[in-house]
């Protein structure tokens, strides 16, 4: 059996290990092993999507128990695109922390390795409880993220987020164990098999714990009204973290796509597409919600924040509509979303850097955490390569963020959107959801320019800077490659879509993820 | 038997969602703790309720539910309760530091003026 499967979890697994023994001694060695590490996810991620990109799925089994009674691991193309997410943000953010942030506090680099392997596993593993496990160990690992740097703003957003994070857990549970308790199965293909035959007295009840499965996961994708407690956590986290975390609230939409699409698919006998419509409704009024959010908002994290809503509003309510070309495009949104969200996380930091508001955040945190010593090395560090014309750089980004945020044309975001709409309005009578959803795409996107042009027209002309900020290449070049990937995508969007054509169909059509995982375990062996 | 295991995880429950909605972290916490054990109960529940039976497979006996207790659900609590545990502590300290940056201990509030 080929181990590739496990690396994605194993590998940042063994680093954030290795980062704990090695202690705060040798800084070199532990920003060396990181570097490695998100390094090698990328590569990882670009092999396993290579290999993903066929009718097969990739099962691995630990311990070679058959799927029904041991932990499977599964590839497929979702699964290999996530990680490939997972790996490409991860680096970008942790070259950028690298400027100053991951010396704001202790343990930042273990902990991100952990965040990694939490994020990997959820998005490989095929069973619902160790879905559970590594929502945990992912959860665990942001909850120390997202408390970086210490501070009121972020305690108190932090005691909110794991507040609400320990509860969405408990329902996860009770969904779990009802649905156990039920089919007497975790392992998702094999509870795709056995929906078939639920008892119909029983099959209310199961329903009903998958429903409350469903709380867990939109708490997580902050849908409205589960979703209060995004904006002010990711504004009161460090700009790395908060980078990373936006692509938690994307685990919640995976899980969804995966277990949603698995149970009530085109197998799940009288339950087809159970729920779906609500989470259209869910998705159009989370959009609402964001938008609103978008607008009312003056502080540009804070508007990251919101538009992390609004894009996982528009994923929802095109993923409810349960038609495979609308998920395909949801799935080109959720790639260009993510990409760009992280850019726009990062990007925030420097723009701000030069009205001295997030500096003054900044000096606090190094305040108290930083030792004289270090901050010596700091200010040798910080005057860096002054990139020429740095403000000129910053609004270029700025404005290619808005482009995507907005999803207005020639890039990617506009793809996304026109791919998620043209199956939902094509041949044959409109039905009035997707007239409405129509509307809602393009009235957020529209909120989304209005409060980005806003945004910038205030950083960039009408209080320019005191001093033009002194930006590091390291901090500036992770920002770059995000936004030349929309770009990319946007420009090879043709292979992409077909990419995203056949995850879609893949999940619809999940004949080959049930057989793949539950295919006839390894012949036996002689003993 | 049935009774009484439904009536606790109903108390218990009751009582954690209760809390949870108090307005002081201490209360939350216990809240939360409290509503874990309901969910732990109810995992627990869900292999079956039966007394006196064996915990694993005699010697030469067919693998079927009917002998022995389900031992998956029992594998899932541990696990719940493992991490349920790590997590409460977790918070534990971020109340600790909370109460000390804001000087009060609401969770999203501020102390009545006396």
């Amino acid at each position: 059996m080929d181990h590739l499967t496990i690396a994605p979890i194993v590998l940042p697994m063994l680093a954030g290990i290795a980062m704990i023994l090695i202690g705060d001694r040798w800084r070199g060695a532990t920003v060396a092993l990181g570097l490695a590490s998100c390094l090698g996810l990328v590569v990882l991620a670009v092999l396993l999507l290579g290999l993903a990109d066929a009718p097969v799925v990739r099962v691995y089994r630990l311990g070679d128990w058959p799927a029904l009674f041991g932990i499977v691991l599964v590839l497929d193309r979702l699964s290999a695109l996530m990680l490939l997410l997972v790996a490409i943000l991860g680096a970008a953010a942790f070259t950028f922390s690298l400027a100053r942030w991951h010396r704001a506090g202790p343990n930042f680099h273990p902990l991100f390795q952990f965040q990694l392997m939490g994020l990997n596993g959820a998005f490989l593993t095929g069973d619902l409880f160790n879905l559970f496990v590594f929502f945990e160990v992912m959860l665990a690992a942001s909850y120390g993220l997202a408390l970086h740097g210490s501070g009121t703003a972020r305690v108190r957003a932090g005691l909110h987020y794991i507040i609400v994070n320990l509860v969405a857990s408990l329902l996860f549970l009770v969904g779990v164990s009802v649905i156990y308790g039920i089919s007497g199965t975790l392992n998702m293909a094999d509870l795709a098999m056995r929906m078939r035959n639920v008892a119909p007295e029983d099959r209310a009840l199961l329903e009903a714990g998958a429903a409350i499965l469903g709380i867990a996961f939109l708490t997580k994708a902050a849908m409205w009204p589960l979703g209060f407690w995004l904006s002010p956590t990711y504004a009161a986290a460090s700009t790395p973290a908060a980078a990373v975390l936006s692509i938690l609230s994307k685990v919640g939409i995976y899980a969804v796509l995966r277990v949603w699409l698995l149970l009530f698919g085109t197998d799940a006998g009288e339950s087809i597409g159970f729920g779906g419509t609500l989470i259209t409704l869910g998705g159009l009024a989370t959009i609402a919600f964001g938008s609103i959010a978008v607008l009312a908002t003056q502080n540009l994290s804070r508007l990251a924040g919101a538009s992390v809503m609004v894009s996982s509003g528009t994923l929802l309510a095109a993923i409810g509509t349960g038609q495979v070309a609308a998920t395909a495009g949801a799935l080109f949104y959720l790639t260009t979303s993510v990409l760009a969200i992280g850019a726009f996380f990062l990007l925030i930091e420097l723009v701000e850097r030069g009205r001295e508001v997030g500096a003054d955040v900044l000096a606090v945190t190094r305040e108290a955490f930083g030792s004289g010593e270090e901050e010596e090395e700091d200010e040798e560090d910080e005057v860096g390569v002054v990139i020429p014309g740095s403000l000129a750089i910053l609004g270029f980004a700025f404005l290619t963020c808005t482009l995507l945020l907005a999803g207005l044309p020639p890039l990617s975001g506009f793809l996304a959107k026109f791919a998620i709409l043209s199956p939902l309005l094509g041949a044959g009578p409109v039905p009035a959801l997707s007239w409405v959803l129509l509307g809602a795409l393009v009235l957020s996107g529209l909120a989304a320019v209005v409060a980005m042009l806003r945004a910038g027209i205030e950083v960039f002309w009408a209080s320019p800077a005191r001093r033009t900020p002194a930006i590091r290449v390291i901090e500036i070049a992770p920002i770059g490659l995000l936004l030349l990937l929309c770009v990319a995508l946007s420009a090879g969007a043709g292979p992409v879509m077909r990419y995203m054509q056949d995850t879609a169909q893949a999940l619809h059509a999940p004949g080959g993820y049930l057989g793949g995982v539950l295919a006839a375990p390894p012949a036996e062996r002689v003993r | 038997m049935e009774l009484v295991l439904s009536l606790a995880i109903g108390v218990l429950a009751g009582s954690g969602i209760w809390l949870l909605l108090r307005p002081r972290t201490f209360q939350v916490i216990i809240g939360l703790s409290l509503l874990s054990y309901a969910v732990n109960l109810f995992i627990f529940s869900t292999g079956g309720l039966r007394t006196g039976a064996a915990a694993i497979l005699e010697k030469g006996e067919m693998g079927t539910l009917a002998r022995y207790a389900d031992p998956l659900p029992q594998a899932l609590v541990l696990t719940a309760i493992v991490i349920g545990f790590a997590t409460t502590a977790l918070l534990l300290v971020v109340l600790l530091a909370a109460r000390g940056l804001t000087g009060t201990d609401h969770v999203d509030g501020r102390e009545r003026d006396r």
